[in-house]
């Protein structure tokens, strides 16, 4: 638990100090937020803004787990710490899971950010009847984004220009999991690839809250497909860590 | 001669050495995967605003996205020289600046322009939506001189990275100020006036607005002044960006900084 805290700790502060981890994960996610209300106040519909205010200020959750986490281990590597990293005898999964915790935490600094800043500059005052409820739905999409970080790095560990990649998952992760958009207007083909996305329950949830309806369906869904994106990765990591150090390939030089 | 060469060959050789997306693990995902996203994510915000239709997503986004090419390529042909501590022995030739940095923006150009019109057509293709054959030529035309225009930018932003060195984020800034201020999803009439006053000034603009006409079936006579403004606004980024050059290349020897990274 103290590893827990003090490698959560020590990563919040780093990812703070970060222009690109710390400043951009909150003002990129910002300014798509900003453009996808631009385009709803057109027709200024209140009701359209509203939802769109919901779903956007969860946006930056999603952005500061994508590049993040799929560089998390190509960022140790760089630093030459990833050999002491997975050779320390705690887990490899233990040291990853804190550090993509922190990266969520930036995307709750987000969040507020975002509210905010619709409420000033669009006049969106978020009219939620279950606040706490709201929040809980709001943490969730951060556990679960985290838990998918977790994936997104025990994944890529092999992958040398991870950080395309999760710039390339930035924009579907928005459109699928509707935060601005609903999701009955996608073809559906990909609704199934939504309903494996952990946060389009935790925004479902939100809405829910937002509208005084029961969360707890898809706040349950939510935390089911969370475990299972830990799971797996817990599963993957040691693999493909194992497979790394066998074949001689963890620094991929 | 001389000048010719190192506009010509040195650019390209600057362009295979530096500008490391041409490696497909990063090209596919960042320069041909994500615009397409870009353009899907808000042509589906559009349909669920009831706001425009999908063509003027298409065009928009596809656009605006050529700017990541240009705007990062050019700030990473001065970075990646001070990443290899090999941009003193650049700045200390001989060679006159404005075909070394001219040729380099070169294929970054061409790049750009690449991006954008595989947008266009994916995008498209994917939306069904209907520009008509005869279009096309022009659009390709428009879209170079917007790559171009946004290419001038990134030469800013190069000079810039010489005293600044956080490139990635720096650019990252000015794609999302052109993503919301060049009209690429909101018309410039329905912006705010000041936003679309600094529209106006930036790459762009004009290249999306022109190619949206274009596409509606617009002839070549009524957006010939959209494209000769947007080129004028190119050159001028491209004038400021080598002044720029100038001046922070003095900075940076004055002050010893030039390879601290």
């Amino acid at each position: 638990m103290r590893q827990q805290v003090v490698c959560f700790w020590l990563q919040l502060k780093i990812l703070l100090f970060s222009p690109f981890e710390g400043f951009l994960a909150v003002v990129f996610p910002l300014m798509f937020a900003t453009a996808a209300l631009l385009v709803y106040q057109v027709n200024g519909d209140p009701a359209a803004m509203l939802y769109a205010g919901i779903g956007a200020a969860a946006m930056g959750i999603w952005t500061s787990q994508t590049v993040s986490a799929t560089t998390l281990v190509q960022r140790e590597r760089r630093a030459g710490t990833l050999e002491l990293v997975v050779a320390a005898p705690t887990p490899f999964s233990l040291v990853l899971l804190p550090i993509t915790f922190a990266m969520a935490a930036i995307g709750l600094y987000s969040v507020v950010a975002t509210i905010l800043w619709d409420w000033w500059l669009f006049d969106i005052a978020l009219q939620v009847e279950n606040w706490p409820l709201f929040v809980l739905s709001i943490l969730m999409a951060a556990v679960t984004i985290a838990l998918f970080g977790f994936l997104l790095s025990v994944s890529a560990v092999r992958y040398r220009t991870s950080w395309a990649l999760g710039a390339a998952l930035e924009y579907p992760g928005w459109l699928l999991c509707g935060f601005v958009v609903p999701l009955d207007l996608l073809p559906a083909v990909l609704r199934p690839v939504s309903w494996l996305l952990a946060p389009t329950w935790a925004v479902e949830g939100m809405r829910a809250a937002a509208a005084g309806e029961s969360p707890w369906g898809d706040l349950a869904i939510c935390a089911a497909v969370g475990l299972a994106y830990a799971a797996l990765a817990a599963w993957l990591g040691v693999r493909l860590i194992t497979s790394a150090r066998r074949d001689a390939t963890l620094a991929l030089t | 001669m001389t000048s010719a060469r190192i506009f010509f060959i040195g650019g390209l050789m600057s362009y295979r050495a530096l500008f490391g997306w041409m490696n497909p693990w990063i090209f596919v995902p960042s320069l041909l995967v994500s615009p397409v996203c870009q353009i899907l994510l808000f042509a589906y915000i559009g349909r669920s605003a009831g706001v425009g239709d999908d063509e003027f997503y298409v065009i928009g986004n596809a656009l605006n996205y050529a700017a990541i090419p240009c705007m990062f390529a050019m700030t990473f042909t001065i970075g990646g020289e001070r990443f290899a501590q090999t941009l003193g022995l650049v700045l200390a030739t001989p060679a006159r600046r404005i075909p070394l940095f001219l040729g380099r923006s070169m294929p970054v150009i061409a790049n750009g322009w690449f991006v954008a019109m595989f947008g266009v057509v994916v995008g498209s293709m994917l939306l069904d939506t209907d520009i008509p054959g005869s279009a096309w030529p022009l659009i390709a035309l428009v879209v170079a001189v917007g790559s171009l225009a946004s290419t001038g930018l990134g030469l800013v932003m190069g000079a810039i990275n010489l005293v600044y060195r956080d490139g990635a984020t720096l650019g990252n800034v000015l794609f999302l100020v052109l993503l919301i201020f060049t009209g690429t999803n909101v018309a410039l009439d329905d912006l705010p006036g000041w936003m679309a006053a600094v529209g106006r000034w930036l790459p762009l603009t004009h290249a999306i607005e022109a190619s949206r006409m274009l596409a509606d079936g617009a002839a070549w006579g009524a957006v010939s002044g959209l494209v000769g403004t947007e080129l004028l606004i190119g050159v001028g980024y491209l004038a400021v960006g080598l002044s720029a050059i100038r001046v922070f290349e003095w900075l940076s020897r004055t002050g010893a900084t030039l390879d601290r990274i």
